[in-house]
């Protein structure tokens, strides 16, 4: 499609290579930054999978490793370490997605109904704010108010309960991680949702009401339908990226509760690879983690498409 | 204003609302305010307290001396500063380039979107960006949490819908008058998009500020550690910070030494955000949604 979209404009505005040259070489000049940055960047370490079929040995470098084809791949397959991330990282999405991502959609209906600007203004204020923290600073302050030594079971001994241990219990981790994501970005999210609650006509609500539709009747047949289309495209996506489920977020909590409940795809790699030496089976498991995850993309995007949404990439521009 | 044809709501649900709204408020402020509190505690307070304190009721400033009377905390303060400083200065003007260039119809501009539209889909992996790093030879440089984020498709593409946006007519008299360019974008484009290349350089200096994966990856020297490494390695991972480390005696309770790490983190944040509040619902929101 783009490629036909833009050969017909090229020949629309069919001029010789020069005279476009001279006429656009300030552009191409201000383009060669971010052009070199990508190429150095991004494009190097794409080709850097290459490691991923080799017996990658650092002091023999790229040129110089063993080509040992699927090797990698076979061994991955072979390793339950990396089945059990692979698993970890599937639970925690769905965890993830059946109980992170009603509750912006659930706040942004909430908010929307407040009367008064003023408490709105600053609920969005308070709502918006951990989404810039960054995780370290999320995780310390989950563990300070938490952890084994934290404020809540400070209160608990002294109340002469048993502290609870949140922050190192496996089995909970997949909860525990959830509630750090909605503590940090349920606010945010709900940006979108308001974003198109304000876009509902108010003389649907208004006939409605005439009509004697009550809040409950408005809110099934008014709001929900006119936020439909926004919760398919955020859902189809958040299905597109389910091999990513936060990084960072992680790494910083595999240490204190194992990496049994705590490794994912990503923190393998990371292990695998740069902490363990074993490059070529961590680029292996992050390139198959980049392949499935952009074909899950690219294939959710479509769905978007097809179901007559934008998406995130677009056709014309 | 209640519109007329809204009841007023029962009291029961009125509770419900205030409930949910406010207990979320709540557990976000509490735990910022308890470490803000504890890092401004004296001795007295958090032992009194058992550990955490609510509102100091002798406030002191003596873990900030502490904390800052070794080398430790000034030098990460001074990396975290000069790797936002520089990074965002960089990544602002890499990005309003690119994206200027690429949102008129010009010559290559279709294939480098395409290239900066890949990098939405599919990412190299850790691996292969340590390998190209080390190559370079960046490890342990400074540069290594500057470069790798030199440009992020999120904010290309706010800025280049934005930048679309702009009207030809106005860019064509302009040419028309003589102008290159290179004065176009100075003298009308920039101007003209003032606010949102504000809400990108804010997200851009947030991210660089934030940024703790890549100088765990990067960096093996602990003088260029930033300050979201130290926050990770004497608070999080409870390494005391030690007496040597500081060269100050007697030192204050470990806990609101620790509380004042967090603060240190957390304070250009708290900073920036009053500004960023005020422009990325518009910025934000015109540049995804109109796509």
């Amino acid at each position: 499609m783009l490629k036909r979209a833009s050969s017909t404009t090229r020949v629309k505005s069919g001029l010789p290579f020069a005279v476009k040259w001279r006429r656009d070489w300030q552009m191409v000049l201000l383009m060669i930054p971010g052009v070199l940055f990508l190429l150095v960047f991004f494009y190097l370490p794409v080709l850097g999978n290459v490691v991923a079929f080799q017996d990658f040995q650092p002091y023999l470098g790229i040129m110089h490793s063993e080509w040992n084809g699927l090797q990698n791949f076979v061994n991955l397959y072979d390793n339950p370490d990396f089945w059990d991330a692979l698993r970890n990282t599937l639970v925690l999405a769905a965890v993830q997605l059946l109980l992170f991502f009603p509750v912006p959609i659930g706040l942004a209906l909430i908010v929307d109904s407040l009367v008064s600007n003023r408490v709105r203004r600053w609920f969005q204020t308070i709502a918006y704010l951990p989404h810039f923290l960054s995780w370290v600073l999320v995780v310390t302050l989950f563990q300070q108010s938490l952890g084994g030594a934290g404020f809540l079971n400070n209160l608990l001994r002294q109340a002469g309960l048993d502290p609870i241990p949140f922050m190192t219990n496996p089995d909970t981790f997949p909860l525990l991680v959830v509630a750090q994501l909605i503590w940090k970005d349920a606010g945010w999210a709900m940006i979108i949702f308001l974003a198109a609650l304000t876009t509902v006509d108010v003389s649907l609500y208004e006939a409605a009401a005439a009509d004697g539709a009550g809040r409950w009747r408005r809110l099934w047949h008014i709001t929900l339908p006119s936020l439909r289309t926004v919760i398919v495209l955020l859902l189809i996506l958040r299905i597109g990226d389910i091999l990513s489920v936060g990084f960072e977020q992680f790494i910083l909590q595999r240490d204190s509760v194992g990496p049994g409940a705590a490794e994912v795809l990503d923190t393998f790699t990371y292990y695998a690879g740069v902490v363990g030496g074993d490059w070529s089976s961590g680029a292996a498991a992050g390139l198959a983690k980049g392949v499935v995850g952009a074909l899950l993309l690219w294939g959710a995007n479509s769905l978007a498409h097809r179901l007559g949404e934008p998406g995130i990439f677009q056709r014309r521009s | 204003m209640r519109p007329v044809w809204k009841e007023n709501p029962s009291p029961g649900y009125q509770a419900i609302k205030a409930l949910v709204l406010g207990g979320f408020a709540l557990v976000i402020v509490i735990p910022i305010l308890v470490v803000i509190s504890t890092s401004l505690a004296s001795d007295q307070d958090i032992i009194d307290a058992g550990g955490y304190v609510l509102w100091p009721s002798h406030p002191t400033i003596k873990a900030y001396q502490t904390l800052f009377s070794g080398g430790l905390m000034g030098r990460a303060i001074l990396v975290s500063v000069f790797v936002t400083v520089v990074g965002t200065a960089i990544a602002v003007a890499v990005t309003i380039a690119l994206a200027y260039a690429t949102s008129r119809p010009v010559l290559f501009g279709r294939p480098v979107l395409l290239m900066v539209l890949f990098t939405l889909l599919f990412a190299p992996g850790i691996i292969p960006m340590f390998l190209v790093v080390k190559q370079l030879g960046l490890l342990d440089s400074l540069w290594s949490l500057i470069l790798p984020g030199a440009l992020g498709a999120f904010n290309f593409v706010v800025l280049r819908t934005f930048f679309m946006n702009v009207p030809g007519e106005l860019l064509e008299s302009a040419r028309i008058d003589g102008a290159s360019d290179f004065t176009i974008l100075r003298r009308i484009v920039m101007p003209l998009s003032k606010a949102v290349i504000a809400v990108v350089g804010l997200f851009y200096a947030v991210g660089f500020w934030n940024a703790f994966f890549n100088a765990l990856l990067y960096l093996n020297d602990t003088s260029k550690w930033p300050v979201q490494v130290i926050l990770r390695t004497y608070v999080l991972q409870g390494k005391s910070l030690s007496a040597d480390q500081l060269g100050v005696e007697p030192l204050p309770q470990p806990q609101s030494l620790q509380m004042a790490v967090v603060v240190v983190a957390l304070v250009p944040i708290v900073l920036l955000y009053p500004f960023l509040q005020r422009h990325f619902t518009k910025g934000v929101i015109t540049g995804a949604v109109k796509g």
